[in-house]
C-alpha cells in the first residue's frame, strides 16, 4: 500500500517539520498499566514501546480498551497501576501541551470554524497566529466556511477542523480516537490525508481504529489489543500477510468476537 | 367580576394614551431593573462559572446556599437593606435610602443568588461537554471560565431573564427602600400595590397587565434571539 | 477577547442606567415626610403638596406607612418629618428627643364599616363602644388592622373602652390583617366584615362594594393628625431647615386652607385645627 501525497500546501520552509531530529517525545513507554471502571479491568498490564516515527495504529475490536489507552497516555486518565512515560517523563500539562487529541466525537466550540482554531492558537502564544489560523482552514479545506458556525458543519466536516485545530497548534504527538468511525468513504479519505499530512511534518501519529482496512492503508505499526491486553505490536504489512497471535488472525478472518 | 374586563380595555387605553406619569413609572421600572440585572450578572455569572468549573472544599456547601438564597423572601433582602442604608445604619452616610440606587440594590441582591445557581448549572452542562478537550488542550482556569462564560451566552440570556422577571415583578423589597415615594421611587408594583390600598382594583390589575405587556415583550425578544441562536447550533 | 468586551459593555450600561435612576436632584431640596396610608390614599398630599412646593421650591417626598412603622422609620433619621395620627405615641417621641415639638395639624373621624345586611344590627348606633360589643356578642367577622397603626391603636382604645378584649378571639370571628388600612378594607369586603377605618381613606376607597357606613359621630371616634419636626440632636443629617419650613407652611394659613379646601364629592375630608387658627 502507497503512501498518498499531501494535498496541501506544503509549510514554510523550517516551521514545524522535523524529521531529521527524531520526535522529543518518543520513546512512550509504558509499563504494567493497569485501568479500572467499576471494578472491571479495561487496561490489563500494559506494556508498551513505541519508539518509531510514523503512524501506530491502535486496533482492536469494539470495547477492547482503545479509547481508554489512548487517554491513559494522553495523561486525561489516572492509571489504577503502573505508568506513562515520555522519553523517560511522566505525562503532566508541559508534555500534553506538545500532544494533541482528537476526540472520536469531535468537541467543538460554539463558536465559528476561524474561532475554534483561534481559540487552541490563543492557548500557545504563536507570534505567527494569523499565518497559523489560514493554513488550519486550508488543511480542513473550510477557508469558505470560516465564519460559520462549527457545530452546523456536516460530520466530516466537523472531524477535519477537529483535526486542523490540533495541528495548528504544532503538537509532537498527534493522538486521534476512531476520527473517521462515522463518516463516508469520501470523508474518510479526507480525513486520512489529513493525518498523513501530519505524518509528512514529522509528527508522530497515534490512532485507535476498528477498521482493518484504514489500518492497511495508514499504518506503519499495528498495536493489537483485544480485552485490554496488547496482543501483538508488528509492523504494518507483516500484521497484515502474517499475524502471529491468533488473536490478530482471527479478527482479520473477521470472526473475532467482543 | 366586572373589575376584570374592564381592566383590559382600562390597560389597553393606559398604554394607547400613554400618560406621562404612567411612561415615568415604566421607564423607572425599567432602569431599576435592568440595572440591578446587569450587576447581578456582573457578579453572578463569574461565580457561578467558577462554581461549575473549580474544585475546592466547601463548593457543595456554597452551591446549596446559593440555590436556598434563590428562595430569599423580597422584604427580607428590603429589610436588611434598609437596616444598612438607615441613617441608623452604617451605610446612612450614603443617603441612599428611598432613591431608585437603593432599590437597585435591593433588587441586585435578591437576584444574584438566582444568576449564580442558573449560572452553575447552565456552565457545568456545557463543562461537561468541554472538559476533556479543555485537559487535553491545557486551558487555564481563567481561560476556560471566559470561554465557557462566552460560550454558553445564550444560556446565560435566558439565566439573565428569569432574574429579570424575578426583579420586576417583586415589590416586597422596593417598596420598603424606595418607600414608594411619587415621582422618585414609584415603579410598576409599588403603584400596583398602592392602587390596590386604594380598592382601585380594575386600574390595580389594568397596571398588572401593562407589567405583563413589558415582560412578554422581553421574552418575546430573547425568544427570538434564542431560535436564531439555536439555528446556529450555539445552544 | 470577546467575553471582555462584553463584559465592558454590560458595565458602561450598567453605569449609564445608574446615573440616569439617580434622584433629580436639580431642585432646591427635598425633605423626606414620614406619614400615614391615609393621608395618602386619601388624595390629600397630591392636592396641597404641589401648592407648598411652588411656594417654597422644596420637594416632598412622602413615604406612606402605618403610624407605628413612621415613628420606627423617623426614629432611625430616615425622614425630616412625621406626620401622622397617634397623639399618645407621637407625645412619646418627643418627650423621648426624637422629635422636636408637636403641632396640631388636622382631624377627621373614624367610622365603623360593615356590609349591608349587618349582621350584628348596629346601623345608626351613636355610642361605638356600646356597638361593638353586639358585634362581639355576635361574633359577627371583624377585620382589625393588628399592623400596630394609628388606626389599630385607637380601635383596642375603643375596644378598651367597651371593656373587651376581643384578642382572646383573635383567628375566629376577630381577625388581624396586619396589613394597611386598603388591604384591611379590601379583605373586610371579601369576607363580609366590619371593620374601623378613617373616613378620608373609606371615602376615597374605590372598591366598596355594598360596604357602608354604620357607626359614626361619637366623640371617642376623634381622629387627630400632629405633625413633628424630627429632632437633628440624635440624627445629624435631619433637615432642619427645610422641615422647619414645611411645618410652618402646614400649620400655617396657606397650608390650613389647603387642607380644607380639599374635598372628595363635594365633602370636605380633612379639617384644620393648627393652633394658630
Amino acid at each position: 500500500m502507497s503512501k498518498r501525497q499531501p494535498t496541501v500546501v506544503p509549510l514554510r520552509k523550517g516551521q514545524t517539520g522535523r524529521p531529521d531530529r527524531g520526535n522529543p517525545l518518543l520513546p512512550l513507554k509504558t509499563t504494567d498499566l493497569c485501568f479500572d471502571i467499576n471494578g472491571k479491568r479495561i487496561i490489563d498490564q500494559v506494556d508498551l514501546a513505541i519508539t518509531s516515527d510514523g503512524i501506530s495504529v491502535i486496533l482492536g475490536p469494539n470495547g477492547a480498551g482503545k479509547s481508554v489507552l489512548l487517554r491513559l497516555l494522553h495523561g486525561l486518565l489516572k492509571p489504577a497501576r503502573g505508568e506513562v512515560l515520555w522519553r523517560g517523563r511522566h505525562i503532566d500539562d508541559t508534555l500534553r501541551k506538545r500532544q494533541a487529541l482528537v476526540f472520536q466525537r469531535p468537541v467543538l466550540m460554539r463558536r465559528s470554524v476561524a474561532d475554534n482554531i483561534r481559540f487552541a492558537i490563543a492557548l500557545r502564544s504563536f507570534p505567527d497566529a494569523k499565518h497559523r489560523l489560514d493554513r488550519a482552514l486550508e488543511l480542513a479545506g473550510l477557508t469558505s466556511q470560516a465564519y460559520q458556525p462549527a457545530r452546523a458543519l456536516s460530520g466530516g466536516e466537523q472531524q477535519r477542523l477537529a483535526i486542523a485545530r490540533a495541528l495548528a497548534i504544532d503538537p509532537d504527538v498527534l493522538i486521534l480516537d476512531e476520527p473517521s468511525s462515522n463518516l463516508d468513504p469520501g470523508a474518510t479519505l479526507a480525513i486520512e490525508q489529513l493525518i498523513e499530512t501530519a505524518r509528512v511534518e514529522g509528527k508522530k501519529v497515534i490512532l485507535v481504529t476498528h477498521d482493518l482496512n484504514q489500518a492497511k492503508r495508514i499504518a506503519d505499526e499495528i498495536i493489537f489489543i483485544h480485552h485490554g491486553r496488547i496482543i501483538e505490536q508488528t509492523p504494518s504489512p507483516l500484521f497484515f500477510n502474517n499475524p502471529t497471535s491468533n488473536h490478530g488472525r482471527s479478527y482479520l478472518d473477521g470472526g473475532l468476537l467482543v | 367580576m366586572q373589575d376584570f374586563s374592564s381592566s383590559f380595555t382600562l390597560a389597553a387605553n393606559l398604554i394607547w394614551s400613554a400618560k406621562p406619569e404612567l411612561l415615568e413609572i415604566i421607564t423607572l421600572s425599567l432602569q431599576v431593573t435592568l440595572s440591578a440585572v446587569v450587576i447581578a450578572c456582573l457578579i453572578g455569572f463569574p461565580i457561578g462559572a467558577l462554581l461549575a468549573v473549580a474544585q475546592f472544599r466547601g463548593r457543595t456547601a456554597l452551591t446549596l446556599l446559593f440555590n436556598t438564597l434563590m428562595g430569599l423572601p423580597p422584604v427580607v433582602v428590603g429589610l436588611l437593606v434598609y437596616m444598612m442604608l438607615s441613617n441608623a445604619g452604617p451605610l446612612g452616610f450614603l443617603q441612599l435610602l428611598y432613591t431608585p440606587v437603593a432599590m437597585i440594590i435591593a433588587q441586585a441582591l435578591l437576584v444574584t443568588p438566582i444568576i449564580i445557581a442558573l449560572t452553575r448549572q447552565v456552565i457545568e452542562d456545557l463543562y461537561q461537554e468541554y472538559a476533556e478537550q479543555f485537559h487535553s488542550l491545557v486551558v487555564p482556569r481563567r481561560t476556560a471560565v471566559m470561554a465557557l462564560l462566552w460560550d454558553a451566552r445564550y444560556g446565560l440570556i435566558t439565566t439573565a431573564l428569569a432574574g429579570f422577571g424575578r426583579a420586576i415583578a417583586e415589590v416586597g423589597a422596593v417598596i420598603v427602600v424606595g418607600g414608594n415615594i411619587a415621582h422618585v421611587t414609584r415603579v410598576m408594583t409599588t403603584a400596583i400595590a398602592l392602587e390596590t390600598s386604594k380598592g382601585e382594583l380594575a386600574l390595580a390589575l389594568a397596571l398588572g397587565f401593562v407589567l405583563l405587556f413589558i415582560a412578554m415583550t422581553i421574552n418575546a425578544s430573547v425568544f427570538l434571539l434564542r431560535a436564531s441562536a439555536a439555528r446556529m447550533s450555539y445552544v | 477577547m470577546k467575553p471582555y468586551t462584553l463584559s465592558g459593555v454590560l458595565f458602561i450600561l450598567a453605569m449609564s442606567l445608574l446615573s440616569i435612576s439617580s434622584p433629580a436632584a436639580a431642585q432646591t431640596g427635598f425633605i423626606i415626610v414620614q406619614s400615614t396610608t391615609s393621608t395618602q390614599n386619601s388624595g390629600l398630599f397630591d392636592f396641597i403638596l404641589p401648592k407648598f412646593s411652588a411656594a417654597t421650591g422644596i420637594e416632598v417626598r412622602v413615604v406612606a406607612v402605618g403610624t407605628g412603622q413612621a415613628i420606627k422609620n423617623a426614629r432611625n433619621g430616615d425622614g425630616d418629618v412625621l406626620l401622622v395620627h397617634a397623639k399618645s405615641a407621637e407625645e412619646k417621641f418627643v418627650a423621648d428627643g426624637w422629635g422636636v415639638k408637636r403641632f396640631d395639624v388636622m382631624y377627621n373621624d373614624f367610622v365603623i364599616i360593615g356590609p349591608q345586611i349587618d349582621p350584628a344590627k348596629i346601623s345608626g348606633m351613636k355610642d361605638v363602644a356600646e356597638a361593638l360589643n353586639k358585634i362581639a356578642a355576635s361574633k359577627s367577622i371583624f377585620a382589625s388592622r393588628g399592623d400596630n397603626s394609628g388606626t389599630h391603636k385607637k380601635e383596642k382604645q375603643l375596644w378598651a373602652a367597651a371593656n373587651f378584649n376581643p384578642a382572646k378571639h383573635s383567628g375566629t370571628w376577630y381577625r388581624e390583617t396586619g396589613s394597611g388600612m386598603g388591604a384591611t378594607l379590601n379583605t373586610a369586603i371579601g369576607m363580609n366584615a366590619y371593620v374601623m377605618s378613617d373616613r378620608a381613606t373609606w371615602t376615597k376607597f374605590g372598591n366598596k362594594a355594598s360596604h357602608k357606613i354604620l357607626v359614626e359621630g361619637d366623640a371617642r371616634l376623634f381622629n387627630q393628625y400632629g405633625v413633628i419636626l424630627v429632632s437633628d440632636k440624635k440624627h445629624a443629617r435631619v433637615k432642619t431647615e427645610l422641615g422647619q419650613k414645611f411645618i410652618d407652611w402646614i400649620t400655617g394659613l396657606e397650608g390650613q386652607a389647603a387642607i380644607a379646601a380639599y374635598q372628595v364629592g363635594g365633602k370636605q375630608l380633612f379639617t384644620p385645627n393648627a393652633p394658630c387658627q
